[in-house]
């Protein structure tokens, strides 16, 4: 059932015709982008917007300028939180060459390596919050197994949860091992696809051990490495499971970070100074987009290059 | 639980043929949102809003139960978004947000004299600016729960006084046993300890006024209190490591007899009692006087019930409050097979339990200064947090006694201005 007159031979094609190439990826885009315009850059600015003001979630917010700010600037809990952040971004890092070993050591082939591999990989598999609990009772005071070892060697306990001086790095420590593995089970993909004829041409020039890890594995193993850098470093600027699961930011207070800081203005049973809070907020902000806008940048600057 | 919901509505519906006044012309939907969650206190909301609506036959009442500490925070959002009628909360500065925003109803009308003055314990902590904005439903009193084998092993007798207090506790220490258990690791617990020093220190209106904000951190009085905990904390009184503790984990050190006492409410009653321990190993005792100046003031936290500003039903609201202050209706509800606390109608019948009845006695006959709500009751919620952390590192460092009052004063003239 052919139409009787076939339309004309497209003098004028249609604009959807004329653009399809064009705009095609934006319509496949447009879901991701409204959404992400309505869940993250809109509250980006909302939150700014709180932060000049005062307000405790129930009334009208009074604005206050940039007394919040100021008010930061001489709190104490704030530069507690913001070193407990340089300290976490610091440490955490150590998962990457951690991972690294590991996923070295991990990359051979003997019988049940997979068994092996998945053991290594499961502290990442298990929620944080079960990782909290077990480190917390591991450091108990009273039975955990820390402090039993430590009875053995004739050392005292340690309360390392209860003292402000161990406290964050008691549960960094924590936070490593689900790390750790996460990081490890990059660097073993990674592995998958060094290339073996650049192994073979290393070994003919006679280099081994370390200096065959450093000149010939590891500069292949470069984008493994930067996607570690990017959730380690994200990872720790976003630690707050842990201390919620663990001390609650405390002995009074010294376990806090930023993301925690603002949580408990803001959110907690004491909470609901929402002005204070996202002020807190603004400064974690700017601080994570330091790092993404060097990540973004470093990431164009390979895409040019190819 | 059927027999006991049996029991607790037949005793309701007696209740309400004994209860005077009761309108039975109230109709529509009754909505109540209850923060009673845990097992025994839910069946008692359970019962309640049964035998209310079998009461009023053309009343519906709708009950939802919300657990305790998400009920914390929820509050906010569905007294302003989607209000009951009726709701739970807590007495004292813990209200006044709330209040301040206008979320709840001024239900002073109730408070006619006849009720007044058989809830008068507690009538100052309903009451802000003049008007009074829920009804308590019951309390339960603070105070020094203490082993009693422990005691006559080493030939002690509970204090009644400071230096007693502290002798008896050098004893214990001498023999290996700390005074006094304690887990500090949510805080409010060494709010506690700073309530019932200062009380006995400074008295009831000092304390109240320290609360509101109205006398600054750096006071000499304030200092006199930190003074004398400290001497207890300069003697090692309490367990090792109390920073790492809930105040559920600090039990066994109580319960296997490696500390001889724990300052707390009586709701720690029932886990001591579960976890093994004899009416002849557990008794109580009220915390000793500090300063014989001042009178006796107590911690006695009340859980109250309120009608919302905005409450679809507020006829209806009151009526239920009315009805949960009857002295029958409180009896039933804070009785052995309920809440198993002190009913808050002086002529409600107390329990009858050991602690309960000693509790009634101190609460009622031997607290002549006044009851505190508690610390984060009665001072506004944010003020309470930056203190009670501040407690907590003057217990374990209390030489930067100076650094934490200043902390507390700047916090002060920002919180209350």
């Amino acid at each position: 059932m052919m139409p009787t007159t076939l339309p004309e031979t497209r003098p004028h094609r249609s604009w959807w015709h004329r653009n399809q190439i064009a705009i095609t990826p934006w319509l496949f885009l447009a879901p991701a982008l409204l959404f992400f315009a309505v869940y993250v850059i809109v509250p980006i600015f909302q939150s700014v917007g709180i932060s000049f003001t005062e307000w405790d979630g129930l009334g009208q917010p009074t604005p206050v300028g940039l007394q919040n700010y100021e008010e930061l600037y001489y709190d104490p809990a704030f530069y507690t939180s913001l070193k407990n952040n340089v300290i976490w971004l610091l440490l955490y890092l150590l998962a990457i060459p951690a991972g690294l070993f590991i996923a070295l050591f991990l990359n051979q082939t003997v019988t049940g390596i997979r068994i092996y591999k998945s053991l290594f990989f499961f502290p990442f598999v298990i929620s944080q919050v079960v990782v909290g609990l077990v480190f917390t009772w591991f450091y108990d005071p009273a039975f955990g197994l820390l402090n039993v070892i430590l009875e053995q060697v004739g050392l005292g306990p340690i309360n390392v949860l209860g003292d402000p001086d161990y406290v964050t790095y008691g549960i960094i420590i924590a936070g490593l091992w689900p790390q750790t593995a996460y990081c490890m089970i990059l660097y073993l993909t990674g592995l998958n696809a060094v290339n073996s004829e650049l192994i073979e041409a290393g070994r003919l020039d006679n280099a081994k051990g370390l200096r065959m890890l450093w000149h010939v594995v590891l500069p292949q193993l470069r984008p493994a490495t930067f996607i570690a850098f990017v959730v380690t470093i994200i990872g720790a600027l976003r630690s707050f499971d842990l201390i919620s699961v663990m001390t609650q930011g405390g002995p009074f207070g010294s376990s806090r970070v930023l993301s925690y800081y603002m949580f408990e203005v803001a959110l907690s049973e004491y909470g609901f100074r929402m002005g204070y809070g996202a002020a807190v907020a603004v400064v974690l902000f700017l601080i994570m987009m330091l790092f993404i806008a060097y990540f973004l940048w470093s990431m164009y600057r390979e895409e040019r290059r190819r | 639980m059927t027999s006991l919901k049996a029991t607790v509505a037949a005793a309701g519906i007696i209740a309400a043929g004994l209860a005077h006044a009761q309108e039975s012309n109230l109709s529509g939907t009754l909505t109540i949102f209850s923060d009673m969650s845990n097992p025994a206190p839910r069946a008692v909301m359970e019962g309640l809003a049964e035998d209310f609506d079998a009461m009023h036959p053309d009343l519906d009442v709708e009950l939802t139960v919300i657990d305790r500490e998400a009920y914390k925070t929820q509050i906010r959002n569905f007294l302003s978004a989607n209000p009951p009628d009726v709701f739970n909360w807590y007495a004292g500065n813990r209200m006044r947000p709330y209040v301040n925003a206008g979320l709840f109803m001024d239900v002073s009308d109730i408070w006619d004299d006849e009720l007044s003055s058989q809830l008068a314990s507690t009538k100052s902590a309903l009451t802000l600016d003049g008007n009074q904005y829920g009804v308590p439903y019951t309390y339960y009193q603070w105070g020094m729960y203490y082993r009693p084998d422990i005691y006559e092993e080493y030939g002690l007798t509970p204090a009644e006084d400071w230096e007693t207090f502290k002798s008896n506790c050098q004893t214990l220490l001498d023999n290996d046993v700390k005074c006094f258990a304690l887990g500090s690791k949510f805080l409010w617990t060494v709010a506690a300890w700073f309530d019932y020093i200062n009380l006995r220190t400074n008295g009831y209106d000092f304390h109240m006024q320290l609360t509101n904000g109205e006398i600054a951190w750096t006071d000499d009085r304030v200092r006199q209190t930190f003074a004398n905990w400290r001497e207890l904390i300069d003697m090692g009184a309490y367990i090792d490591d109390h920073t790492a503790y809930s105040w559920q984990e600090a039990l066994p050190f109580f319960v296997n007899g490696e500390a001889a006492s724990y300052l707390m409410g009586n709701f720690a009653v029932a886990p001591m009692r579960e976890a093994g321990l004899s009416d002849e190993q557990l008794g109580y005792f009220q915390f000793p006087e500090i300063n014989a100046d001042v009178e006796m003031a107590e911690d006695a936290p009340t859980d109250t019930f309120h009608v919302a500003a905005n409450a679809e039903n507020p006829e209806a609201g009151k009526a239920f409050l009315r009805y949960v202050t009857s002295p029958e209706v409180q009896t039933e509800m804070n009785g052995p097979d309920g809440l198993g606390q002190l009913p808050v109608n002086s002529e409600a019948s107390v329990p009858d339990d050991k602690f309960l009845q000693q509790g009634f006695e101190v609460l009622s006959s031997n607290a002549p200064g006044g009851l505190a709500q508690f610390f984060d009751r009665d001072a506004p919620a944010e003020m309470a947090q930056v203190a009670m952390e501040n407690f907590q590192r003057f217990m374990v460092q209390p030489d930067s006694l100076d650094q934490i009052l200043d902390q507390l004063e700047r916090a002060r003239q920002r919180i209350y201005d």
